[in-house]
């Protein structure tokens, strides 16, 4: 029986898998802004600009929500994890605010597109970075004199090659849902091709990072078989509908692939939130908390749901 | 530069810099509303070139309000990490329903900026409606979380740690009534003088332009009566403070000594006997505390929050004036735009309300020293235990001053460039 504590991890972990799916992709656009090439480079970069607009703010605020019920309903872990990714956090904060700038005044006649780009280049990695040095265990062993010293403390823990190929891992990720989503956003075969190419290019990364972070693992990756062989299974329907060029199909077996990694991470790590020392219910904060939480959650989502599905309807068809 | 003293700096800067973007996130959704609806009504041409520049200069504004709200959110953490550990399951309540207003926010702005094509003139303008509302319940779901760290309710404290929490109590705070008051207020007098201002300052040197005059209306509309409210919403904020928070408002009014019918001291020397005791408690002859109420190591840096305190009620009542005067210029029906006298004060009311914002949180954040929690958990006992922090401020610094000056010169180009008809 899931406790309340397990449901409100469960809400974060599907708001950050939101982000992922949806900010994700925007980043991944960002990506592609900066690999545009060939003969429609610019039109390329328009789509790009086209598909983003109307949404990465309202996509954006999924990481938001993440981090205020993480600090609401599970303040040590959000305490511990800020402490020890103080570094890696505050540069990916810049990256944010750079990439949502920058994007926005390239919109606005202000230049910045380059900014804009690199800018999604590097987020995603630093955000994939703190996931991995969260569930190595890097953030859990903080403090306990394992490391000494500002390079110690705070750069060695995430400057691992695991938590570094979390972070391209990340990277991948998001460049190949964008490539995907792009292709439907594109009106005309030839932009599709140039996407149906990348998002193929962009999912074969994506395996290959996979390989690498679990060869890098510190130890045997306790990993739920059954995941891996499901989000197998949505990696061979993405790759077979992109061959096919059946876009739609493509889309969803993506965000399926992409939603399984995000929960293989929450199964791999349950029942610890920062492992190896807090587990959710050690985290979490009063009952009270999390039942308003909960009701607040509840009460959100009938306001917010409708507006998402009115904004998707009125701009993604 | 103290590591407590770098965290503290970042953090202001930070709150200094979202404020601005979050207080015309607020009001410029109003405006723009109010800009279509004429258009809607009348099909004059003018209000819907209002809106649509309004609305490219809200989706600027909004974009690098968001991002650096976001700067914040983690903020709280990074650098107060164990403010956050102690308060944030009893104030988490507010920010999290912040989420969700902010949340629709971003959609309906998004179907604003975007889609004018694409949805109904009704539907455009709620999609706009709803933009206002819930950027004035964001704004006020954070200041209900600010004005728990003024006056904590809501728990037992046992051994530096809260027992017994009512995260329902903690958003009931007494403070957050006058305080998120003070600010709605504050929002939409800042942005719409600002506005107002702006445009005064075009018709000055090109009096016929309809383009202009339509802006100033418009900006008038929604910047005069908050303003002339806002004077209303200090006091019963300042008699507040005088129960809730006596030290602060002692280092506001720079009173040392704890006495009865309490003078106002103006600057360093001018004092209006009795004013601060009527002010405070509606009676000449009542005791206000004086900082000498509580030992020398829990004052707030009296100097810096009497200035601010002054700068804030000096700009504050000459908007108030300004107000006054538009709305005495209005009954009688003249026209703003021949009034020069008029259109000069409120050229310079135009950056009054922003610099009134900064001033008045530097009151509320200096005036809280040395807590973070008042008379709960001290600042320096929150800080993170990361050395070097220097670093973080000076990046900080740097990139939002570097967007500052970005937004300045992009809003330059966008808005204010009157159509030359």
């Amino acid at each position: 029986m899931p406790s309340l504590a397990d449901a409100l991890a469960a809400i974060i972990l599907a708001s950050l898998t939101a982000y992922v799916l949806l900010g994700g992709a925007d980043f991944g656009g960002g990506v592609w802004d900066l690999l545009a090439s060939g003969p429609r480079q610019a039109r390329q970069r328009d789509l790009i600009a086209h598909a983003i607009g109307p949404v990465w703010e309202a996509n954006h605020v999924w990481l938001i929500l993440a981090i205020v019920l993480l600090f609401t309903c599970f303040p040590r872990a959000f305490a511990s994890i800020a402490i020890a990714l103080h570094v890696p956090l505050t540069l990916m904060l810049i990256g944010i605010v750079l990439r949502g700038s920058a994007f926005v005044f390239q919109n606005y006649g202000g230049g910045g597109g380059r900014v804009f780009a690199t800018a999604s280049l590097i987020t995603p990695v630093l955000l994939g970075t703190t996931v991995g040095a969260v569930a190595s265990g890097a953030v859990g062993e903080w403090g306990k004199g394992k490391w000494e010293g500002f390079y110690g403390g705070y750069i060695a823990p995430w400057l691992t090659p695991f938590d570094l190929a979390v972070g391209l891992f990340a990277l991948a990720a998001f460049a190949f849902l964008a490539a995907v989503y792009l292709t439907l956003e594109a009106k005309d075969a030839e932009l599709q091709e140039d996407f149906r190419r990348r998002a193929i290019a962009a999912g074969a990364a994506l395996v290959a990072m996979a390989v690498l972070g679990l060869a890098v693992f510190p130890e045997a990756p306790p990993v739920n078989q059954r995941v891996v062989a499901l989000t197998a299974a949505a990696a061979l329907a993405a790759f077979w509908s992109l061959s096919r060029r059946r876009y739609k199909r493509a889309r969803i077996a993506a965000a399926a692939q992409v939603t399984l990694i995000v929960w293989g991470w929450g199964l791999a790590q349950y029942p610890y939130l920062v492992p190896p020392v807090f587990t959710i219910s050690d985290a979490a904060a009063p009952d009270i908390t999390l039942k308003l939480a909960l009701i607040a959650v509840l009460a959100g989502a009938v306001v917010l749901f409708p507006s998402l599905y009115y904004l998707l309807r009125v701009f993604k068809g | 530069m103290s590591d407590l003293l770098a965290a503290r700096s970042q953090m202001a800067v930070s709150l200094a810099f979202h404020i601005i973007f979050a207080v015309i996130g607020i009001a410029m959704p109003v405006l723009m509303v109010l800009a279509e609806r004429r258009w809607q009504r009348t099909r004059d041409p003018v209000y819907l070139d209002l809106a649509k520049r309004w609305a490219r200069g809200t989706a600027i504004l909004f974009a690098v309000g968001a991002v650096s709200g976001t700067v914040l959110s983690f903020e709280l953490g990074l650098l107060w990490p164990g403010f956050m550990e102690l308060a944030g399951p009893i104030i988490g309540m507010p920010f999290s329903l912040e989420g969700f207003a902010f949340f629709t926010e971003a959609i309906f702005l998004g179907v604003y900026l975007y889609g004018w094509e694409k949805v109904s003139p009704r539907a455009h303008l709620l999609a706009g409606v709803l933009v206002a509302v819930s950027g004035a319940a964001s704004g006020i779901f954070v200041v209900i979380a600010n004005a728990w760290m003024n006056t904590p309710t809501g728990f037992t404290l046992t051994n530096g740690s809260f027992s017994a929490i009512d995260p329902i109590a903690a958003m009931g705070t007494p403070a957050a009534f006058p305080q998120a008051l003070h600010m709605t207020l504050a929002a939409y007098a800042a942005t719409g003088l600002g506005v107002a201002g702006i445009h005064a300052f075009l018709l000055l040197r090109n009096p016929t332009s309809a383009f202009n005059r339509a802006a100033l209306t418009i900006g008038l509309l929604v910047g005069a009566p908050a303003a002339v409210l806002q004077p209303i919403a200090g006091d019963i904020a300042a008699r507040y403070v005088a129960r809730r928070q006596p030290v602060k408002l002692a280092a506001m009014e720079a009173l040392y000594e704890t006495r009865a019918g309490a003078p106002i001291t103006i600057g360093p020397g001018i004092k209006i006997p009795y004013a601060l005791s009527l002010l405070a408690f509606h009676d000449p002859h009542a005791v206000v505390q004086g900082l000498d109420a509580v030992p020398r190591d829990e004052w707030p840096n009296v100097s810096l929050v009497h200035l601010s305190f002054d700068v804030m009620v000096a700009l504050g009542t000459y908007m108030a004036l300004v107000g006054l005067w538009a709305g005495w210029l209005a009954l009688r029906k003249r026209d703003f735009a021949t009034r020069r006298r008029f259109l000069w004060a409120l050229a310079i009311a135009a950056p009054c309300g922003f610099l009134a914002v900064e001033a008045g949180w530097m009151v509320t954040e200096l005036g809280r020293q040395p807590w973070v929690i008042f008379g709960v958990l001290k600042t320096a006992d929150a800080v993170t235990p990361m050395p070097g922090l220097i670093v973080p401020f000076t990046a900080i610094t740097l990139l939002y001053c570097a967007l500052g000056v970005i937004v300045v010169r992009l809003l330059s180009r966008q808005i204010v460039r009157s159509p030359q008809a």
